[in-house]
């Protein structure tokens, strides 16, 4: 079929094609052949060779960092979502509309503070002889150390991911039918049964959404484990940095980089049909 | 409120909100604090009162550099994310094509994608093409994260248009072109300004990708990054209260365009 070119809606049209073919789909392909690219005497060489993928995948410290993300991806997720639930359940259910507004409103500010900056507030805040051991120790307890531990990766994850995923829970449980609560109520369900057979199930999508969302934030992010986690052992995100900074093996970088992509498209992937399966 | 909870449960859960908000917005706060006081390893009791962390970001020359690549990173950025932005939105508003999931894919994918994995693939690309450590690559690459966002505001501006008014416009012999310069436009213009705030904060804020393709044209994040991988500086303190007045300010800027909507719809329904 031969239709006349439509100059006007063309012209709408190709703007973002062009921009995201050319600065967002290039990149990422290139990114994905230069993984059999070689590196000799310092310069990237084109070539078709799977060196760098043995070379990666055949290592130790790669799949350790790679269990370790995992690992700390999935704490991040269960741990921010248990910690926003309750208070998105009180935003939703126990607030006046207007409390919700504003609660909402202030919870999109930290989104525009520097999160380097807010990380640096928890080092000094969080570190051996800071604010938070001095506070405690006036109550008998501590000093501990939180800095360069795993708790301090959590807290950092926790700063950047609990917002976002508040408001998305939030926003899901606000919409759940007040009259299938009531009618839950009214036929004698408690409310701890109410909440699992009822709330969380119509909420379900947003809740899980909320979760993806944590997980790819805390997933890719470097700076919560590198200035409050220590660094070590080193996630993919800080492997990748470290990579690419010390001897242009850029190569080795997007080996780990397309591993980093195919695990969150099939995290991101499960997530989705988990939350669109029709309840049996 | 339809669900009853006894008083105490209630109570517990406010209590909550609170403690909540309160870990939220320690660092916040925090940084704000210990902007002004005069110790360098921050702790309790404060010292005293100060202004020297101020002092000495304003008299360094570096800093001033970032923020004049911050800003032109973050204006030119902006417009081109807007542009590319409110051409998609209207694409979506007015248009049904084939392929268009993919389109709105390609659209709307950039923000799921892990920073550090754009980075790397940016840095590789634009030394591909010859750009890399230049300002443009930055500018490209803030275009590319930020275009989102103001699809997203404009889209949802467009979306309280009344579609008979542009085919009125053509109907009293308007071309399309007219109707998008008389009808359309005029009708989207503060989601405009609001995506042009909104992605500049965004591009204000945005320090992996700009770390890995700036180069030597630091902007004022990469410069953060910099300082934090030296040693406890509480300049940053500073440089980050200043980062937070700005970005707010773009911030409400682009709330108060966003909703002066009701507004505009009647001046339009009169017109």
């Amino acid at each position: 079929m031969i239709k006349k070119v439509d100059t006007y809606a063309l012209t709408w049209r190709f703007p973002l094609i062009i921009w995201q073919l050319l600065f967002f789909v290039g990149p990422l392909v290139f990114m994905i052949s230069i993984t059999f690219f070689l590196v000799k005497n310092y310069r990237m060489t084109e070539a078709f060779e799977m060196k760098n993928w043995i070379k990666m995948l055949t290592r130790g410290y790669f799949w350790d960092a790679y269990a370790y993300t995992l690992w700390l991806a999935t704490l991040s997720t269960v741990i921010t979502s248990c910690i926003a639930f309750p208070a998105s359940y009180a935003l939703s259910f126990k607030v006046s509309e207007t409390t919700r507004r504003w609660a909402i409103f202030f919870l999109i500010i930290p989104f525009f503070t520097s999160y380097l900056v807010r990380t640096f507030s928890w080092y000094v805040v969080l570190a051996e002889s800071g604010v938070f051991n001095s506070l405690i120790g006036e109550i008998g307890l501590g000093p501990y150390k939180i800095l360069n531990t795993q708790v301090g990766t959590i807290i950092g994850y926790l700063t950047f991911c609990l917002p976002l995923v508040i408001i998305l829970q939030t926003l899901s449980l606000a919409n759940v039918d007040r009259n299938l609560i009531e009618a839950a109520y009214n036929l004698g369900a408690g409310w701890a049964r109410t909440l699992l057979t009822v709330i969380v199930p119509s909420a379900k999508v947003g809740l899980i959404i909320g979760a993806v969302f944590c997980f790819i934030l805390s997933y890719g992010d470097f700076v919560s484990p590198y200035y409050l986690g220590g660094s070590k052992p080193p996630t993919l995100s800080i492997l990748i940095i470290d990579t690419t900074k010390s001897g242009q093996q850029w190569p080795r970088a997007a080996v780990v980089a397309v591993m980093m992509m195919s695990t969150l498209m099939i995290v991101a992937f499960a997530a989705i049909l988990a939350a669109y399966r029709k309840p049996r | 409120m339809n669900i009853q909870g006894n008083r105490l449960i209630n109570f517990i859960l406010k209590s909550y909100i609170g403690l909540v908000f309160l870990f939220i917005f320690t660092p916040i706060i925090t940084s704000l604090v210990f902007s002004f006081n005069s110790d360098r390893f921050a702790s309790i009791p404060l010292g005293s009162f100060t202004l020297k962390w101020y002092e000495t970001i304003y008299n360094d020359p570096d800093v001033w550099d970032a923020v004049r690549t911050s800003i032109i990173v973050a204006v030119s950025s902006s417009v081109l994310a807007t542009g590319i932005g409110f051409c998609t939105a209207y694409t979506d508003f007015r248009y049904t094509f084939k392929f268009k999931n993919a389109y709105l894919a390609l659209a709307l994918l950039p923000p799921t994608i892990p920073l550090i994995i754009m980075a790397l693939a940016m840095l590789a690309w634009f030394s591909k093409i010859g750009t890399s450590g230049s300002i443009f690559s930055v500018i490209i690459a803030h275009t590319v994260l930020c275009a989102p966002f103001a699809m997203a505001v404009i889209r949802l501006r467009l979306q309280q248009m009344n579609r008979d008014i542009e085919a009125a416009a053509w109907n009293l012999g308007a071309t399309e072109w007219a109707a998008m310069r008389y009808v359309v436009i005029p009708f989207v213009k503060p989601a405009i300004v609001s995506a042009l705030c909104l992605t500049m904060a965004v591009s204000f804020d945005e320090f992996a990708v700009a770390w890995f393709v700036s180069g030597l044209n630091k902007t004022i994040p990469v410069l953060i990054l910099e300082i934090l991988q030296g040693n406890v500086d509480p300049q940053i303190n500073a440089i980050g209260t200043f980062v937070f007045i700005t970005t707010m300010t773009l911030v409400i800027i682009a709330q108060l365009f966003f909703m002066i909507r009701s507004q505009g719809s009647e001046n339009n329904t009169n017109e």
